[in-house]
């Protein structure tokens, strides 16, 4: 299946991801009026220090713990896709309490979010890795 | 082969889901003694609050029994295993023949002797949908509820009613509330933000005795209430693997592939005994996470795979009044206290070089980074320990683990 991966190397650390992952969840078609004034909440969050930077989000995982400790339910893996049901999530955090990642995280609307290989909203294509500049956040199989 | 399930909530569910990974066609017979769709038990209060509702906090879909092939048999209690001739009896005398027989039974809430009980009319324990709406219907908004016991369910059920009701007291036999989760001072930050939504506590002490609306306390007080919601508790359901006479402890004893002494009897979920590992001894976990792995892998054995259930620890994600709390494993060795300012508040346990537990109460970000820790038991020395306890990340991590962790092949 393909997963997205990071390339520690090639990040630049411009945040562009999480700009693009923001403006896929939004239901604007101009980026800059969708983020225009805002505070972005990306399901992709880059990790920054003395240097070094990379992208984290979902690893989608073939064992994830965080479906399996779901108390309601909400979590799902369709096709290998790990999806979350905003109405029946209630932020219970067990997801948070077992991701191995730090990939899952409240949204702003009473429910946790969390990378969706933008199967939702952009037809299963990545929008982090098409708005990545430097090939540092690939789509692949491995 | 023919499964037979009993118990329809995470280790049942668990065990479906299980079964169907290795076997598509075998049959699948879950039995309930509730006559309900799965539902997700912890959900009850988030059902009160209205934060939930019947349809929304089914644990699994409409379809679930159909798509997995499994025939249900709802609001029949199993009352005893025949080991040799592999069969259940149910209340209604009916048998039911299995191959493979999963037990996952729960709890049931523990109920202390107290002088007068039997007196106090509108009395309510709350672990089944059965018993939240019943306390839903019998609730008012002038009602004076009291609740014995300050652990999850009791604290749960208040923040569920809280606005619903007139006031609510909360006793507890000890000294802090949620101490089974909570340290002292994390149990005193809890508490404040509880009782700002009007709560009140009162801790070491119990009933002495009851009258109809009445409760002389252990310290003298007398509480008058109108309703009264016992949650001192939990035990496991261990009656029909002990009277067949399976290995039962506190709870009961499987080894790591779910198995039970007896032959083709598997368990799962609160009613067994787990390994934990930051202690290195077997105690009963009862939650829902550890419930659906357990579950998980006994249907996979029991179907003919091989899946070992290991790395069990105790774990709570929880929130009060808009307060998150996250925990994990022992609290022993090495305190590390954070200080975040206001109410966040952080604590790491580290015990000989690897963490051994923790406690996250408001910030609760990443948390599942700790808790990975623990659970893989991870040598601290491996890391920047300074920095992931500042503030959980992979960036805590080595170059080679982080392109393992991002650029591998996720596990």
């Amino acid at each position: 299946m393909k997963r997205v991966y990071v390339n520690e190397k090639w990040c630049l650390g411009c945040h562009l991801c999480e700009y693009y992952c923001a403006f896929a969840n939004t239901s604007e078609k101009d980026m800059a009026r969708a983020l225009m004034n805002i505070k972005i909440n990306p399901r992709i969050c880059i990790e920054q220090r003395n240097g070094i930077s990379f992208a984290v989000s979902c690893r989608h995982c073939d064992e994830p713990l965080c479906v399996k400790g779901c108390i309601t339910g909400a979590l799902t893996v369709k096709d290998g896709v790990i999806m979350i049901n905003s109405d029946k999530c209630v932020s219970c955090f067990t997801c948070i309490l077992m991701c191995p990642y730090g990939a899952i995280s409240p949204s702003d609307s009473g429910a946790v979010q969390k990378c969706e290989l933008c199967v939702k909203n952009a037809g299963g294509t990545p929008q982090c890795v098409k708005g990545c500049p430097n090939g540092a956040i690939v789509f692949e199989e491995r | 082969m023919r499964y037979v399930i009993i118990g329809n909530s995470a280790g049942g569910i668990g065990a479906v889901e299980g079964i169907r990974q290795v076997d598509a066609k075998g049959e699948i017979t879950v039995i309930s003694n509730e006559p309900y769709h799965t539902y997700s038990r912890p959900l009850i209060s988030y059902m009160l609050s209205g934060k939930t509702d019947r349809n929304k906090m089914r644990y699994r879909g409409d379809g679930f029994y159909v798509e997995n092939n499994c025939k249900t048999l709802f609001s029949k209690n199993a009352i005893r295993i025949c080991k040799k001739e592999k069969k259940v009896i149910l209340d209604d005398g009916s048998e039911i023949a299995y191959d493979k027989l999963l037990v996952a039974t729960g709890s049931s809430p523990f109920v202390p002797p107290m002088k007068g009980l039997e007196k106090v009319e509108n009395s309510f324990t709350f672990m089944s949908l059965d018993d939240a709406e019943k306390l839903e219907m019998a609730i008012t908004p002038s009602s004076r509820i009291l609740i014995i016991g300050a652990g999850l369910i009791g604290l749960k059920c208040a923040e569920g009613i809280q606005k619903k009701v007139g006031n609510i007291y909360v006793i507890d036999l000890a000294p802090r509330i949620l101490s089974s989760i909570l340290d002292d001072e994390g149990s005193g930050i809890v508490r404040q933000h509880i009782e700002k939504s009007g709560i009140q506590f009162s801790l070491s002490c119990s009933v002495k005795s009851f009258t109809k609306n009445k409760a002389l306390l252990s310290n003298g007080e007398t509480i008058e209430f109108d309703i009264l919601v016992l949650a001192v508790g939990v035990r496991p359901s261990t009656v029909l693997v002990k009277d067949a006479g399976g290995n039962v402890n506190r709870g009961i004893v499987t080894n790591d592939l779910m198995e039970t002494s007896i032959p083709d009897i598997y368990a799962a979920g609160d009613c067994v005994e787990s390994h934990d590992i930051t202690i290195g001894e077997n105690r009963v976990l009862a939650l829902l996470p550890n419930a659906y792995m357990q579950g998980e892998c006994a249907g996979i054995n029991m179907a003919g795979g091989k899946k070992a259930f290991g790395k069990a620890i105790p774990m709570n994600a929880i929130e009060f009044f808009g307060l998150s709390v996250i925990t994990a494993g022992s609290y022993i060795g090495k305190a590390y206290t954070g200080t975040q300012g206001g109410k966040a508040y952080k604590k790491l346990f580290v015990d000989n070089g690897v963490l051994k537990g923790y406690i996250l109460i408001g910030n609760v970000e990443k948390a599942g980074i700790y808790t990975a820790l623990i659970r893989e038991k991870t040598p601290l020395d491996t890391l920047d320990f300074n920095l992931i306890f500042e503030k959980p990340g992979l960036m805590a991590f080595s170059k080679a683990d982080r392109e393992v962790k991002l650029g591998g092949a996720a596990g």
